[in-house]
């Protein structure tokens, strides 16, 4: 449409007087803040932070071990995308709190950034021809992707850390294919967009951008043919933006040949302040500069780390995080008073099967099956070790003080050498919950570390955090950490099709 | 290419297919996108397929067509309101907690307004039911601070202001 406006400004003008009410129309949209570089400094934002977030979730997927047993793997049928597997770490014990606090804290700080940056590029989305070469057209489907693919991911993961399960089908599948698709769209945005964004960036911080022309440039639009949407003409121009309002003019597009969505960007004017054709070229006066724009959106952002990052740490810290999950408050106090991802109730834990007399776990291997009660493994060595719980929901807690028996002197009652022990299956009394059974490697199994735990922080296991017995290991994703154990069988993974389910 | 092209002329007709395709690298990388993005893509939608699309294409349509629209015309709404009545610069006051209030309500949604707290409770043993509240709270320390910048605001203007405009 443009193309048609810039040879014939004439031929358009009769039809210049409906067509600003279509969205399809470039005048349709009226705020003076869209423009190149507006969206380029948020696709940077967005191309560091997605960056981010999409290696930190391949390595919380990489942290499950998905390829050492089925029990551990929601996606066998993940093909090439597991292609870069490996066995995942005790060592450093903080690694997993990390990884995955940053990527759940960065996806919460990351809406802002990503609602602005869809804002100021949804002209694009009604832009006419739908298609002006195959090229153009192909790219404009796989803007589907990205968007879809953005918004699917960020939506699902809101939705699993708030415990809200209506999704179609399991989280670990929807977000971990998802991401993949998601990521071809945005690998492929990111290759042809940012050389645009980057020398706009560059050129605004030069200070190369040409004076704007006034936004009424040769083929604007007459006086009056003003919507009735828009300010009378000559409308206040008063600005209500903070410092450095002059920031807010306008960008020019009048003059420009080619939209610009969606061709490539081989031959870009130097001089042109808005190659993507963002601009409104009827601007509304502004409110708030471009600046002032950006300054709102880092402090969405900032305003969301602040009531969010809390939930990843203990104390009066975790209070900070007013509105996030797990954060605010803890279950109790004493010795037990830490997060709990799922209580002994709602996993359907009765406390009739984990007395004295019910409970007993079975532990079998080559040296066959040996049964032990809680009062038994009392009476084996004891040792402990200061490791924190993280939860695949991206909150953690603070290292607790564990002590129990380790796994690798139980591999040996099951007859191997505690130095060097096998995988192990770990069995919970627990129904239901995807990791009721769940697969640990044996360099988990060897490390000192890694205990069955039956007391924490100096008291016998509550009921919610294991009682009679859990698995802690260093550096694992909390599901892995199982609770209410019932029954170890060491053996080896590798190879086999991962055991029960 | 364009110094390729323009060293030696090409026939209209191959001008054309040329634009008419579009850059090859372009294509190239397209090519390379689509591929994945199906590899990937045919795994995602194995299972409920139908509602993993609803999900996947619903939430780009919901998002520009219901939520940047809806949040568009309250603004604009704001925006000529303010300026019918002559408060044209008070809009960043009423626009900014609002926008921030409204982020966390967007995001924190299924826990503000209750729909899984007794999930949470259960699973948790975390209280499901202070959200809200706390919420509420947040959003009237925002509009408390905004307003209170704004009077500050209108204080110092009438100070400087010449008393011959009065």
């Amino acid at each position: 449409m443009s193309r048609t406006r810039s040879k014939a400004p004439f031929a358009a003008y009769g039809r210049g007087m409906h067509e600003h009410r279509l969205p399809s129309s470039p005048r349709f949209w009226r705020s003076p803040l869209r423009g190149t570089r507006f969206t380029s400094v948020l696709g940077v934002v967005l191309l560091a932070g997605i960056t981010v977030l999409f290696v930190t979730g391949l390595l919380s997927y990489a942290a499950y071990n998905p390829d050492l047993s089925r029990v551990n793997d929601k996606t066998p049928d993940k093909g090439l995308l597991g292609f870069y597997l490996f066995d995942w770490p005790t060592d450093p014990v903080w690694l997993y709190r990390f990884t995955q606090g940053v990527h759940v804290t960065l996806g919460v700080v990351l809406v802002p950034v990503l609602l602005a940056k869809l804002w100021s590029v949804v002209p694009k989305l009604f832009a006419m021809p739908p298609a002006r070469s195959l090229a153009h057209g192909l790219e404009r489907l796989s803007l589907l992707l990205l968007v879809g693919g953005a918004l699917f991911q960020f939506v699902t993961g809101l939705l699993n850390i708030q415990l809200d399960y209506i999704f179609p089908g399991s989280f670990y599948r929807l977000h971990f294919y998802g991401a993949w698709v998601f990521f071809a769209a945005f690998a492929l945005h990111a290759a042809l967009r940012t050389p645009t964004a980057l020398r706009t960036l560059r050129a605004h911080r030069r200070g190369a951008a040409p004076p704007p022309p006034p936004p009424a440039g040769p083929e604007g639009p007459p006086e009056g043919t003003r919507g009735a949407a828009g300010p009378a003409p000559g409308g206040a121009p008063e600005a209500a933006g903070g410092p450095g309002d002059g920031d807010g003019k306008p960008e020019a597009t009048a003059g420009r040949p080619e939209g610009g969505d969606g061709g490539p960007p081989a031959d870009p004017d130097p001089a042109d302040p808005d190659p993507a054709g963002l601009a409104a070229p009827r601007p509304d006066a502004p409110t708030v500069s471009r600046r002032g724009a950006l300054w709102f959106v880092g402090g969405g952002s900032l305003l969301l780390f602040a009531t969010t990052v809390g939930r990843s740490f203990d104390g009066p810290l975790r209070t900070t995080a007013l509105l996030a999950p797990h954060g605010w408050t803890d279950p109790g106090s004493g010795p037990g008073g830490f997060q709990i991802n799922k209580t002994a109730a709602s996993r359907g834990i009765r406390p009739a099967e984990t007395t004295e007399d019910a409970w007993r776990l079975t532990v079998t291997g080559p040296a066959g099956t040996v049964r032990l009660s809680r009062a038994g493994l009392l009476e084996l060595p004891l040792h402990s070790a200061a490791l924190p719980i993280a939860c695949v929901e991206g909150w953690s807690t603070s290292a607790q003080w564990w002590r129990g028996v380790r796994l690798r002197d139980l591999a040996e009652l099951a007859g191997y050498r505690p130095e060097d022990p096998p995988d192990v299956l770990v069995e919970s009394l627990q129904r239901r919950g995807s990791f009721r059974v769940a697969a640990l490697r044996a360099n988990q199994v060897a490390d000192g570390r890694s205990l069955l735990a039956l007391d924490v922080n100096g008291e016998p296991l509550t009921p919610d955090h294991g009682f009679p017995a859990r698995v802690i290991v260093p550096n694992a994703p909390g599901v892995l950490n199982t609770k209410w154990v019932t029954r170890l069988d060491f053996g080896d993974l590798s190879g086999s099709d991962g055991g029960r389910s | 290419m364009r110094s390729l092209r323009s060293l030696r002329p090409v026939p209209p007709s191959r001008e054309r297919l040329r634009a008419a395709a579009g850059s090859p690298l372009q294509l190239v990388l397209l090519a390379a996108s689509f591929a994945l993005a199906g590899y990937a893509g045919v795994r995602l939608l194995s299972g409920d397929w139908f509602g993993i699309l609803l999900w996947f294409v619903g939430a780009a349509l919901l998002h520009d067509l219901v939520l940047l629209p809806l949040y568009t015309a309250a603004d604009r709404a704001l925006v000529h309101g303010l300026g019918a009545l002559g408060h044209r610069d008070a809009v960043l006051y009423v626009r900014v907690p609002a926008a921030l209030s409204g982020l966390l309500l967007l995001l924190w949604f299924p826990l503000i307004s209750g729909r899984v707290a007794e999930r949470y409770e259960a699973g948790t043993g975390l209280p499901g039911d202070g959200f809200a509240a706390r919420w509420l709270l947040i959003t009237a320390v925002l509009f408390g601070a905004s307003g209170l910048l704004l009077a500050l605001r209108l204080r110092r203007a009438a100070k400087q202001r010449p008393p011959a405009d009065h």
